[in-house]
């Protein structure tokens, strides 16, 4: 049993965890009851568990708590129903989900994204949620959702 | 109209999602109701089962149909809110509940509003009559003369009103659905029609919203299954030294059942991959390369029954002038839920509690009474949102696991099913063959029109598709097949004087199927809707017009034209063959449900074979529109996830296991191959809604075959469209050198 030190929300949390290569997605929804992100694969593929750290999309399901250091953002960090983030205000505004399964990861990889790359172009914003699955089929409000973040910011 | 409802949703004391709205993201208290009870009637026929008026002014909506992700959420809530006189935000909503929500049947078969909407809308006309009667003796007014609106029965000339609290609050209506009680006109509708924003999206947007993923109860373990490398092994040894180094697992055998509880998720799961175990047996009667051939010979072929039929094939055929036959495969697909599955179960003291993203939990609840032995109404199965599940798929799987793992415990269990898990044993789609003979006459006519399937028999009176582990641990369920309608549609609904539908039934699926979204129909359309386009060609007609000639009814020839306005159809007879190519096709699906137009621009690629949808157009005619971007949503995720199903997706499998099991091996669309789209909703408010969940999928593959055709001059009549089989195809037509 080790004690890890985590910096999340701006908050820091000590967790004691046995395996040094437990997910920090775990303990995210398990320890901190932080369940924004989501259980999609634990493979790195789908991209339902991303938080961002140090500014990087990150998929938590890969990330063991041993490595899980520097500043980490949950959807839940970056805001509420009442104060939503600019890319969370668009996601509601163009309804941009049907199970809302993967919106974690979408609204997750989005904002990170858009924090470098101003006024992207459609096909830029298609390419940088290459790598996120959403099995519904909604894609093109997704796309209309990060398009009118960035227009906003 | 654009009312800004945010959602306030909370878990009550027994586990139940609480769903209210709020304008302007301020809910004020007294619009939220309190706790609700325990249980309550749940009859479908009682007024009392569909809502109580509580004292605060509010509406408790309880509804047996739940919120897949399809808008169900807000359109149910319009229905009351216009029938009954409310304003929408003060309607709270409680779904899937056994123990508090009507048993209005499994949420499935796009039936959300054509049934649950229709009834629950019949349910608050009732209630609006009765409200209206009690107004009429505490106002001494005539009832005539009264109406609803803001929750009062208000005199229509104007005056004083009285509240629906003051004449009913948390009391009963004690009435049986009316099927006469009188329905406002379109016209009077505030909410139906209108675009009213989902109540769930802050929630889902933030982080905020409880899915059931998400919800945990006090003390409960984390467990998961470890299901047989083949299908039908049976468990000779468990080495449980092999986890001895994983802290606080409990092994649970039951028969060939097998699984782990850990308190920590982590381990429970660590845990599950890391046990060792022998098993013998088992496996898969055929390979997925394989299975059309299966289909068609090898599988023990019951007897043959002509389904449907119009005229006299048979004496029509030798007369038919020109003839054509081609054959189409169908490969079997999962519902590849993004979410895995997953649930809680406590079952302690002779009854249980599922908390489960079940399509069906009445339904369900009283397969786990069998499965677990309990007596009548001792299992409660509580709906929390899922991934979507487009179907049936794992969801109800989870449940018997955690029910069975925590009975073996005496504690909770969350059970979690991996991605491989999902992948690899939720029910499946089957695999389809079939074989269309058609043919013109002398005139250029169609005349005759043949359609062959092999498919299960499904059995009849089986009351849900059997579930994996009850099966592995020796519990009572009733075996067979269900894969939903799947031999409907194989004959169209053109105007042909000769057709008939045969079945060929196999004795059996490679493995245990269930319903997918729109079943059977992207495979049937695909063979129905290319044999439209090689008959057009052979009349020498534009596959558009060519329809048209077939069409009678006015709303499916308003479909198409449609169809054709938007996309800017040009006719054509030959195709262009020059990589770029434009294809169509429609449905009036199940022959008396909803009606759809689609029209698609592909490029192909000659040298790789690959596709790219670049434009979908779609014109989709479901009755009356409730929730018209509800409705919209819908439409795009049937033309994405069908391109996906069409392009894309095969489970494939050898006589072992199925070897699909991750998003590399099981593709699904992703964001560069999605299409632009463009949809036109036809509005009927004077008919009765039908579904928007699955008709526009249907057409999918067949336009987008159809396209194909025109931009190389190639048939593709086995889905999917890999670029492999798309290089085969040209070879094969010498449409490109091999």
């Amino acid at each position: 049993m080790a004690r890890y030190a985590l910096d999340v929300n701006g908050q820091t949390r000590s967790i004691d965890v046995h395996d040094p290569q437990e997910p920090l997605l775990y303990v995210l929804r398990n320890d901190l009851r932080l369940t924004g992100a989501k259980y999609g694969c634990g493979l790195g593929q789908c991209g339902a568990c991303t938080v961002i750290i140090d500014g990087e999309a990150v998929r938590s399901c890969l990330t063991p708590i041993s490595a899980a250091k520097g500043k980490i953002t949950t959807i839940e960090g970056l805001g509420t129903p009442q104060k939503p983030h600019a890319v969370q205000a668009a996601f509601i505004e163009e309804q941009a989900a049907q199970c809302g399964y993967c919106t974690n990861g979408m609204v997750m990889t989005t904002a990170a994204f858009l924090d470098k790359t101003k006024a992207p172009s459609s096909g830029q914003v298609r390419d940088a949620l290459a790598a996120n699955v959403c099995r519904c089929g909604a894609h093109d409000r997704i796309v209309k959702a990060a398009l009118r973040a960035a227009s906003a910011k | 109209m654009n009312l800004s409802l945010n959602r306030r949703s909370f878990l009550s004391g027994s586990g139940a999602l609480v769903v209210a709205y709020a304008m302007n993201g301020s809910a004020s208290a007294q619009n939220l109701p309190g706790a609700p009870p325990k249980s309550r009637g749940v009859n479908a026929k009682q007024v009392d089962s569909y809502f109580v008026i509580k004292a605060d002014g509010g509406v408790m909506l309880y509804s047996g149909k739940v919120d897949l992700g399809t808008g169900h959420r807000i359109a149910l809530p319009q229905i009351v809110a216009d029938e009954l006189g409310i304003p929408i935000e003060r309607i709270a909503m409680i779904e899937g509940d056994t123990h508090l929500t009507p048993d209005q049947g499994s949420t499935s078969g796009s039936n959300g509003m054509m049934r649950g909407g229709v009834q629950t809308r019949q349910a608050a006309a009732t209630a609006r009559a009765a409200l209206i009667k009690l107004g009429a003796q505490k106002l001494g007014l005539p009832e005539a003369e009264l109406d609803t609106a803001e929750g009062e029965v208000r005199p229509k000339k104007g005056g004083a009103g009285v509240t629906f609290a003051a004449l009913l609050a948390d009391s009963q209506f004690n009435l049986e659905l009316d099927p006469k009680a009188p329905r406002r006109k379109p016209s009077e509708y505030k909410y139906v029609g209108k675009h009213v924003r989902r109540p769930d999206m802050p929630g889902k947007a933030t982080g905020s919203h409880v899915w059931m993923h998400d919800f945990a109860v006090e003390g409960m373990l984390h467990g998961r299954s470890v299901y047989p490398p083949r299908p039908g092994a049976k468990l000779a040894s468990v080495d449980e030294a092999s986890i001895a180094d994983i802290p606080g697992v409990k092994v649970v055998r039951i028969k060939d059942y097998l699984g782990v509880v850990a308190e920590r998720e982590w381990h429970a799961e660590k845990a599950a991959r890391q046990l060792k175990a022998q098993w013998e047996g088992g496996g898969i009667v055929t390979t997925s390369a394989e299975a059309q051939t299966y289909l068609r010979s090898s599988g023990p072929r019951d007897k043959d029954e002509v389904a449907e039929k119009k005229g006299d094939f048979d004496k029509a055929w030798p007369e038919t002038a020109k003839k054509l036959t081609a054959d189409f495969y169908w490969p079997m697909q999962s519902h590849a839920s993004l979410g895995p599955s997953c649930a809680i179960a406590d079952v302690r003291d002779g009854e249980a509690t599922i908390w489960t993203a079940s399509q069906g939990t009445h339904k369900f609840a009283e397969a786990f009474e069998g499965i677990l032995q309990l007596p009548k109404g001792k299992v409660r199965q509580i709906y929390l949102d899922g991934a979507g599940c487009y179907g049936m798929n794992g969801h109800d799987d989870a449940a018997i696991d955690a029910a069975i793992l925590s009975r073996a415990v005496g504690k909770p269990v969350r059970v979690q099913w991996s991605r491989a898990d999902e992948l690899a044993w939720d029910p499946k789609g089957p695999p389809q063959t079939l074989t269309i003979e058609a043919g013109l006459d002398k005139e250029g006519k169609i005349s005759t029109w043949r359609a062959h399937m092999w498919v299960p028999r499904l059995t009849p009176k089986l009351p849900n598709v059997p579930l994996v582990s009850p099966q592995l641990a020796g519990l009572p369920q009733m075996q067979g097949i269900s894969t939903g309608s799947i031999s409907i549609g194989a004959i169209p609904t053109y105007d042909i004087p000769n057709m008939e539908a045969v079945l060929h039934y196999v004795k059996d699926t490679p493995v245990r199927t269930s319903p997918l979204r729109a079943p059977g129909k992207l495979a049937n359309l695909m063979a129905v809707e290319t044999m439209m386009d090689e008959l057009a060609l052979a009349a020498g007609k534009d596959p558009l017009a060519f329809r048209l000639d077939y069409l009678k009814d006015p709303r499916s020839i308003d479909v198409l034209k449609k169809t054709a306005e938007l996309h800017g159809w040009q006719a054509r007879v030959e195709p262009r063959r020059d990589g770029k190519g434009r294809g169509v096709a429609f449905t009036h699906y199940k022959g008396n449900e909803t009606y759809v137009g689609m029209a698609m621009d592909v490029e192909v690629d000659r040298a790789s074979g690959a596709i790219r949808v670049t434009r979908v157009s779609c014109a989709h005619d479901c009755g009356q529109i409730i929730s018209p971007d509800s409705v919209k949503s819908q439409i795009e995720g049937c033309i994405i996830q069908g391109v996906s199903r069409a392009m894309f997706e095969e489970t494939r499998f050898d006589r072992e296991r199925i070897t699909a099991v991750d998003w590399s091996s099981y593709q699904v669309i992703t964001f560069p191959d999605v299409p632009a789209l463009n949809i036109a909703l036809i509005d009927r408010p004077d008919q009765r809604p039908v579904g928007a969940g699955e008709a526009a999928i249907a057409p999918v593959a067949a336009a987008l075959a159809n396209a194909v055709f025109d931009a190389t001059g190639v048939r593709l009549r086995s889905a999917p469209f890999t670029p492999q089989r798309v290089r085969a195809a040209m070879v094969e037509t010498g449409t490109r050198a091999g």
